[in-house]
C-alpha cells in the first residue's frame, strides 16, 4: 500500500513534505548516434535541491546526456520532466550549464561578454550588468572588467566563465568538471561559491571523474558505462551496500599469527612506522565482537575501524565487471 | 527572437568597432579613387609622361621621307646617308632609334640601344601602313577628295524602340553598369561569406560554441551571425559610396572646372594623333567630344536609378544570404581555417564561373540562352542578373529569377543548418563530404 503511494508520488511528482521532489526525471532516454548508441535506455531522478554526481569513464555518454538536459540535443526517444513539466525551450532560462569544452570570445571584453551571455540566459541589460559588477567584486576580478580574453590568465577567464553560468540565478546548474583550470585555492573558492548556491536551494549536477567531489560535495550518484546506467543511488547507501565486512586493526608489539580458527581471513599485511597493520574480513556469520575478542589478548591494539570502499575504488569495481 | 536581435547586434557592434574595419573603411575610396585617377592622369597623359624618342629614318624607298608625323613624345629626323653609314656610327649619335625602310618595305627594322617599345613600333607600322595604302590608292587612280571622304567613319547611334518612343540606349553605359554590379556583388560574397565561416570556426575553436547553444538555438546562432555580418557588408557599402562620393564632389570642386576643359582638351589631341588619322583629315572636330559627353549624361539620366539600385540591393542581399549559409556550413565542419581549402572549391567555382562567363560572355550576349539560363540558377544569378538588367530583362524572368533564389536561399540554409548543428560540437575530426552527408540526416 505505502509502496503504491510512493510511486504515484514519483509519478505525479508531489512533494510529500520535502520526501521526494524531483527536480529533474530522466526516463528512458535513447539517443543514437551513426550507428553508434551513446545512451541506451538511461532513467534516474535528480532531487531537488541536492548535489547529484553524474559520473563514469571517457565516452561513457555523460556529455550526450548533459546536452539532451540542455536541449543542445534530443534524444531518439524518452522523455525528461524539469520540475515536473515536459523539457521545453522556457526551461533553458532556469539551467546553467559549465561545459567542459568551454571558452569565451577572445577578443571581447571579459565584462562586456559576461553581461552578454546573461541577456541570452533573458536578463535586461540593466540587471545583467548590475548582477556581473556584483560577481566579479564577489570572486575579485572587478578591475579585469575592461579586458580581453586573450589578455587574462587561464584562472580568471574560468572565473568569468563560472560567473556567466550562474548570473542567471538557475534552478539547476550543470557543471562538467568545474574544478579543472583552476589553482587549489580558486578551486576552493568556486566550490564554496557552488556550496552557497545549493543552500539557497540550487540543484547541482557535477559531471566529473574526481571522485574525491564525488565523495565530499554529492548526497547522490549515478555511473554511466557504455552507455547505459549501471549504478545509481544516494552516496551513503551505495558505500553501504558496498561494505563486505572489511576492518583494519593496528596493532603494537610482534607481528600476530593468526590461526585457523579465527573468525576472520586476513587479506592484507603491512608494517608502520609504530607497528603493524592489518586487513582482515570477517568470516561468514561472526561479528566484530567476535574479532575484537580473539585479537585483544594476543596484542596490544591501537586501532580499530572498518574498511568502507571509496566512490573511486566503487567505480573501478562496477566498470570491471562489466569489462 | 528577441535573443536573435541580440546576435545580430554583437556580430555587428563587435565587428564595426574593430580598427580593421574603420581603415577599411576609410582607406577602400581613398585608394580606390587614387587608383583611378591616376589610370585616367596617365591614359590621358600617357605620351607626355614617357620620354622623348628620337627616331632617324633611312627611307630608301622614299615612301615615307619628310611624311611621318611627330608626336609629343617621338621625333623623326630623316637621314640622307646610306643605311652602312648611319648604322656604323650610330652609337655615338645623337638619335635613339635609328629605322629602316628597305626599297621593297620587307624587312623593315628599327634598332636601338634600348629596346624599342610596342607604342613606338605600333606608332610607326600603323603611319607607314596608312601612307602606303594611300599611295597605292593615288597609284590606282583614286581622286585625293574621295579618300578624304572615305576617312570619316560612322557612328551607329543605338536607340530601342519603347512605348514612349525612341530611347538611346548606349550599350556602353550598359556594359560599364553590369560590370561594376558584377564586381561589387562577386567581392561582397567572398568578403563577407568568408567573414561568416570565420566566426563559425573562431567560435568552435575559442570553445565558446556550446555555452552559447545551452542558450539560443544553433540555427538561431547561425542567422543572427550571417545577419550581422550582412549588416557590416551594407554598412560598409554605403560608407564606401558616401565617402567615395564626397571625395569625388570634393576633388571636382578643388580643381574647379578648368581642369575639365583642359580633360576635354588633351582627349581632344590625343585623338587627333589616333593611328592613321594624320596626314588625312582631322576627324576630331571641336564639336564632337562636347556632344559625346551630353549624350553619355542623356543616357546615364536614363536608367531607372531607384529601379536598379533596388534590384542590386535584392541580389546583393539574397546572394550574399544564400553563400553565408553554405559558408557557415564550411566553417562548421572544420577546426581551423586551413582545413577549409577542400570545401572551398565547390563553392567558389560557380562563382568564379559565373563571374568570368559574365564578363566575357553574358555582358556580350545579354539574350543567349545560357545567359538566361545562368540568371535563373540560384548560385549565378546574383551576377548574371546584374549583368544582364540593364539590356531590359522581360519581368517573367526577373521575377522568376528571384523567386528561385529566394527559394534557394530557403533550402540552401536549411540544409547548411543541418549540417551546422552537428559540425559546431565535432572536434579534431578531418571530415568527408560522406561525413558531412551523415550529419545532414541526423536527427536532432
Amino acid at each position: 500500500m505505502f509502496l503504491t503511494y510512493l510511486l504515484l508520488c514519483q509519478r505525479l511528482n508531489v512533494a510529500n513534505d520535502g520526501y521526494f521532489h524531483a527536480m529533474l526525471s530522466i526516463r528512458h532516454i535513447v539517443k543514437q548516434y551513426a550507428g553508434q548508441r551513446a545512451l541506451d535506455d538511461v532513467s534516474m531522478e535528480i532531487e531537488k535541491g541536492k548535489i547529484f554526481g553524474l559520473l563514469g569513464p571517457n565516452g561513457a555518454g555523460k556529455t550526450s546526456l548533459i546536452r539532451i538536459i540542455n536541449q543542445i540535443t534530443a534524444p531518439d526517444s524518452g522523455e525528461i520532466l524539469f520540475n515536473g513539466k515536459h523539457l521545453n525551450q522556457s526551461h533553458i532560462e532556469r539551467i546553467g550549464y559549465l561545459p567542459e569544452e568551454r571558452g569565451l570570445y577572445k577578443k571581447m571584453q571579459i565584462g562586456e561578454q559576461t553581461v552578454y551571455l546573461a541577456r541570452l540566459k533573458g536578463l535586461s541589460q540593466q540587471e545583467a550588468t548590475k548582477r556581473a559588477k556584483d560577481w566579479f567584486v564577489k570572486l575579485g576580478i572587478e578591475s579585469w572588467w575592461t579586458k580581453k580574453i586573450e589578455e587574462l590568465s587561464k584562472g580568471m577567464a574560468q572565473k568569468a566563465q563560472f560567473v556567466s553560468t550562474v548570473i542567471h540565478n538557475p534552478e539547476l546548474i550543470i557543471l562538467d568538471e568545474p574544478f579543472s583550470g583552476f589553482d587549489p585555492v580558486n578551486a576552493e573558492v568556486i566550490k564554496n561559491e557552488i556550496l552557497e548556491l545549493n543552500r539557497q536551494g540550487a540543484t547541482i549536477i557535477f559531471s566529473t571523474h574526481r571522485m574525491e567531489t564525488v565523495e565530499e560535495l554529492c548526497d547522490s550518484i549515478a555511473l554511466i558505462h557504455k552507455s547505459k546506467k549501471i549504478l545509481d543511488g544516494r552516496v551513503k547507501t551505495i558505500k553501504r551496500a558496498y561494505r563486505n565486512n572489511t576492518y583494519k586493526l593496528e596493532y603494537h608489539g610482534a607481528e600476530l599469527a593468526v590461526t585457523d580458527d579465527a573468525p576472520f581471513e586476513v587479506t592484507s599485511r603491512k608494517n608502520t612506522e609504530d607497528g603493524h597493520e592489518m586487513t582482515v574480513q570477517l568470516k561468514e556469520g561472526r561479528s566484530v565482537n567476535d574479532a575484537l575478542l580473539y585479537v585483544m589478548p594476543l596484542t596490544a591494539l591501537t586501532g580499530f575501524h572498518e574498511v568502507v570502499p571509496t566512490m573511486h575504488e566503487i567505480f573501478i569495481e562496477k566498470v570491471n565487471e562489466l569489462h | 527572437m528577441n535573443k536573435i536581435l541580440l546576435i545580430i547586434q554583437r556580430e555587428y557592434l563587435s565587428r564595426v568597432k574593430k580598427k580593421s574595419f574603420i581603415w577599411m573603411t576609410l582607406l577602400v575610396p581613398v585608394l580606390f579613387i587614387g587608383m583611378y585617377s591616376l589610370l585616367i592622369y596617365t591614359a590621358v597623359k600617357g605620351d607626355e609622361l614617357g620620354d622623348l624618342k628620337t627616331v632617324l629614318v633611312v627611307d630608301e624607298s622614299g615612301l615615307v621621307k619628310d611624311k611621318l608625323k611627330n608626336t609629343t613624345n617621338i621625333t623623326f629626323a630623316y637621314s640622307t646617308k646610306t643605311y652602312a653609314d648611319e648604322r656604323s656610327g650610330f652609337k655615338d649619335s645623337k638619335y635613339n632609334y635609328l629605322l629602316r625602310l628597305p626599297a621593297t618595305l620587307s624587312g623593315a627594322q628599327i634598332l636601338g640601344e634600348k629596346k624599342p617599345g610596342a607604342s613606338l613600333t605600333g606608332n610607326i607600322e600603323s603611319q607607314v601602313n596608312e601612307l602606303l595604302k594611300n599611295k597605292k590608292l593615288l597609284d590606282a587612280g583614286i581622286d585625293i577628295n574621295i579618300l578624304k571622304e572615305a576617312e570619316k567613319g560612322i557612328n551607329i547611334e543605338a536607340l530601342q524602340i519603347t512605348d514612349e518612343g525612341e530611347k538611346e540606349a548606349n550599350a556602353m553605359v550598359a556594359y560599364g553598369l553590369g560590370f561594376i554590379a558584377a564586381i561589387l556583388i562577386y567581392m561582397s560574397l567572398f568578403i563577407y561569406g568568408a567573414q561568416v565561416m570565420r566566426g563559425v570556426i573562431e567560435e568552435k575553436t575559442s570553445r565558446v560554441i556550446e555555452v552559447i547553444i545551452s542558450s539560443v538555438k544553433p540555427f538561431q546562432l547561425m542567422l543572427g551571425k550571417i545577419i550581422g555580418v550582412g549588416m557590416v557588408g551594407l554598412t560598409q557599402f554605403i560608407l564606401w559610396i558616401v565617402i567615395s562620393g564626397g571625395l569625388i564632389i570634393g576633388a571636382g570642386a578643388m580643381l574647379g572646372s578648368g581642369k575639365t576643359a583642359e580633360l576635354a582638351q588633351t582627349q581632344q589631341v590625343s585623338a587627333g594623333y589616333a593611328p592613321g588619322a594624320p596626314n588625312t583629315v582631322q576627324i576630331a572636330s571641336a564639336t564632337d567630344s562636347p556632344d559625346k559627353l551630353a549624350k553619355l549624361q542623356r543616357q546615364l539620366a536614363d536608367i531607372p536609378v531607384g529601379y536598379t539600385l533596388g534590384i542590386f540591393l535584392f541580389y546583393f542581399i539574397f546572394g550574399y544570404l544564400i553563400y553565408s549559409a553554405v559558408f557557415a556550413a564550411v566553417g562548421s565542419a572544420v577546426d581551423n581555417e586551413t582545413e577549409t581549402q577542400q570545401f572551398m572549391i565547390p563553392i567558389t567555382l560557380p562563382l568564379i564561373f559565373t563571374f568570368a562567363f559574365s564578363l566575357g560572355f553574358i555582358i556580350n550576349n545579354p539574350d543567349s540562352s545560357i545567359s538566361v539560363w545562368l540568371s535563373m540558377i540560384p548560385l549565378t544569378s546574383p551576377i548574371a542578373m546584374m549583368v544582364r538588367l540593364q539590356y531590359d530583362v522581360p519581368a517573367w524572368q526577373l521575377i522568376t529569377s528571384m523567386a528561385l533564389l529566394v527559394g534557394g536561399f530557403i533550402f540552401t540554409t536549411w540544409v547548411a543548418a543541418r549540417i551546422y548543428r552537428v559540425g559546431i560540437l565535432m572536434y579534431g575530426k578531418k571530415v568527408t563530404y560522406k561525413e558531412l552527408a551523415k550529419w545532414f540526416f541526423y536527427k536532432e
